[in-house]
């Protein structure tokens, strides 16, 4: 299977990347390139083989439902492009 | 008298307790080194006072009679994967340029309440992308090395602690934290001639670290020798709750623990790794690493591990599409970058945010771990290297009815040259083959250096051990280094 341009120009997009046509046609034989390698993958028989979640054998732990850090509002917007009113600041969503 | 700077880990940390210097000399003696190796391009942030304040504290805890902080007096250089409260944190990316986090990761706080102190943020490929540091938005890092032919060809480091490799090997730090994915402790330390350990997947907490592929990242110490990799280690390993893969397990004493002596140990050498096209002096290395760890007292069995050429592609399916997930937090929203062109809205400034503030290969990294995660693909990609892990891991836990540990090769060649293998991304991957495997079966490994190749340029081996059996790995590593004998270093020129 080959990827072209316009499936190049749609994975852009669901990765929330602008790329120009120009950009798109240079990734194709690199993503193709890739992508044909990793398709040797195919070969190995994972018949009843289980897909791997976790590397080593770990519970996964729950905290208590409980509030652990009060108040960071200023720490928590110090690094942003934009904060207005005590809130991130985006461009208007709803007209 | 040695240069204080020439000192390891251990070196330091035993002259400041007995008082034949202070920690103050120590951190200027590093600082000005930091100061003169711009060429290197080793740093993306110089902290020197942060350098200063730890030995002060240290010095002023000595004169009140305590010295016990295990790393009192010693100024380690921090790669800038890990966030630092109050210093700039970019994961060497454009798109976090001028981050400074308002909290401390968990490894490096425990390396300041260790009592180190931070030299300053170590350049990387950019989001711990790339096997060669030429993918860092700040620019190259330049080896210390250099072949012996003449020529001044400026050498990669290795990647992605490229930074870490070559500010250790140029004596800008005794010691430095590193993180490793797929191999980007173990293959720049083969690099440049130095140690570097990646512990059992959890047993370093990912907290405060900017996140890759959760499911492999994994931070260790990178140093001059195996003692200090020990040391270093113990200081970052432990518990840390707010990492949900973090081990709750208490911490060995590694170096208490180190003994050269492998007498009942058996070392597997996985037949599967003499790959095609290796070059003849690695196969020699390898060969002498056998030797070594045979004269240590063990004893060597060929052992199979079948589905290790299968380890790099699902790595390459496994890691990006972790890394697409990973990635999305930078929307140009709550911190970094952020591109607005005129009448965009909430998408078109996501879009243009990412598109300016990735790198290529962080972007080419993004696409495919989007393309394999897509509807229609998910099983073909996802799923299947998800399982052919699975076989990988169960490929280490039979060789471990038959050995102890195994010897490889880290890396299949020497440094090469900057610019050389940047054309082909695939050739680039194919750097990793012998430290994915290890990684997707999150093993503690290790990397030491073996000896020079006909270029001069240093050759790495590499011990992988059992589930968190660190301290065999370490064991393994001193015997090799005892062995080695290598004290080869490169000559400064910058």
């Amino acid at each position: 299977m080959s990827v072209d341009t316009a499936t190049v120009k749609r994975i852009a997009s669901l990765a929330r990347i602008a790329i120009t046509d120009d950009e798109a046609q240079a990734m194709a034989p690199e993503l193709n390139n890739i992508l044909g390698w990793i398709e040797q993958l195919g070969e190995v028989d994972c018949t009843g083989i289980e897909p791997m979640t976790a590397v080593i054998p770990n519970t996964l732990r729950l905290r208590e439902d409980v509030v652990t850090e009060p108040d960071q509002r200023d720490l928590v917007l110090a690094n942003a492009p934009q904060a207005e009113h005590g809130f991130f600041a985006v461009p208007k969503v709803i007209e | 008298m040695t240069k204080l700077t020439d000192l390891t880990v251990a070196g330091i940390r035993d002259g400041f307790r007995a008082g034949d210097f202070s920690a103050r000399e120590v951190a200027e003696g590093f600082n000005a080194a930091v100061a003169g190796a711009k060429a290197l391009n080793a740093f993306i942030v110089d902290t020197p006072d942060h350098a200063l304040a730890a030995a002060d504290a240290a010095d002023a805890a000595r004169a009140a009679g305590d010295a016990a902080k295990p790393l009192a007096g010693v100024p380690i250089g921090m790669k800038d994967l890990f966030c630092t409260k109050g210093v700039q944190t970019t994961a060497a990316s454009h798109i976090l340029e001028g981050f400074v986090p308002p909290y401390e990761s968990t490894v490096s706080g425990k390396l300041w309440e260790a009592g180190a102190g931070m030299l300053g943020k170590l350049n990387l490929d950019q989001f711990a992308m790339g096997s060669s540091n030429e993918t860092s938005y700040f620019g190259n890092v330049i080896s210390p090395w250099r072949r012996s032919d003449g020529g001044n060809a400026a050498m990669a480091p290795g990647g992605s602690s490229g930074g870490s490799a070559s500010a250790i090997a140029a004596r800008l730090c005794p010691a430095a934290t590193g993180t490793d994915t797929g191999g980007s402790i173990r293959q720049p330390a083969a690099f440049v001639g130095i140690s570097g350990i990646k512990p059992t997947y959890g047993r370093c907490s990912r907290w405060g670290v900017v996140a890759f592929a959760s499911s492999l990242d994994q931070a260790g110490p990178m140093a001059r020798d195996v003692r200090d990799c020990a040391i270093m280690l113990e200081a970052m390993s432990g518990f840390d709750p707010k990492d949900s893969t973090s081990l709750d397990l208490a911490v060995p004493q590694w170096e208490a623990g180190l003994s050269s002596d492998l007498k009942g140990k058996r070392v597997g050498i996985p037949k599967e790794y003499r790959v095609e096209g290796m070059p003849a002096e690695i196969e020699a290395l390898w060969q002498q690493g056998i030797d070594w760890l045979r004269d240590a007292g063990a004893e060597i069995v060929e052992v199979s591990l079948p589905h290790t050429r299968y380890a790099l592609p699902a790595y390459y399916i496994i890691a990006p599409a972790e890394a697409s997930s990973n990635l999305a937090r930078y929307d140009g929203v709550r911190y970094g970058q952020r591109e607005l062109p005129e009448g965009a809205n909430l998408q078109d400034m996501y879009a243009a945010t990412r598109s300016a503030g990735f790198g290529p290969e962080v972007k080419r990294r993004i696409m495919i771990g989007t393309y394999v995660l897509s509807a229609g693909y998910y099983d073909a990609y996802y799923t299947q290297a998800q399982k052919v892990r699975t076989l990988i891991a169960r490929d280490f836990a039979e060789a471990w009815d038959h050995c102890d540990l195994l010897l490889t090769p880290t890396a299949p060649s020497a440094a090469f040259a900057l610019g050389e293998k940047m054309a082909d991304p695939l050739a680039m991957y194919l750097n990793d083959v012998f430290t994915v495997p290890s990684s997707l079966a999150g093993l503690p490994a290790m990397s030491v250096p073996g000896g020079l190749d006909a270029g001069g340029l240093p050759l790495g081996l590499q011990v992988i051990g059992r589930p968190l059996d660190e301290q065999s790995v370490l064991n393994a590593g001193l015997a090799l280094e005892e062995r080695a004998g290598f004290t080869a270093r490169a000559e400064a020129w910058w």
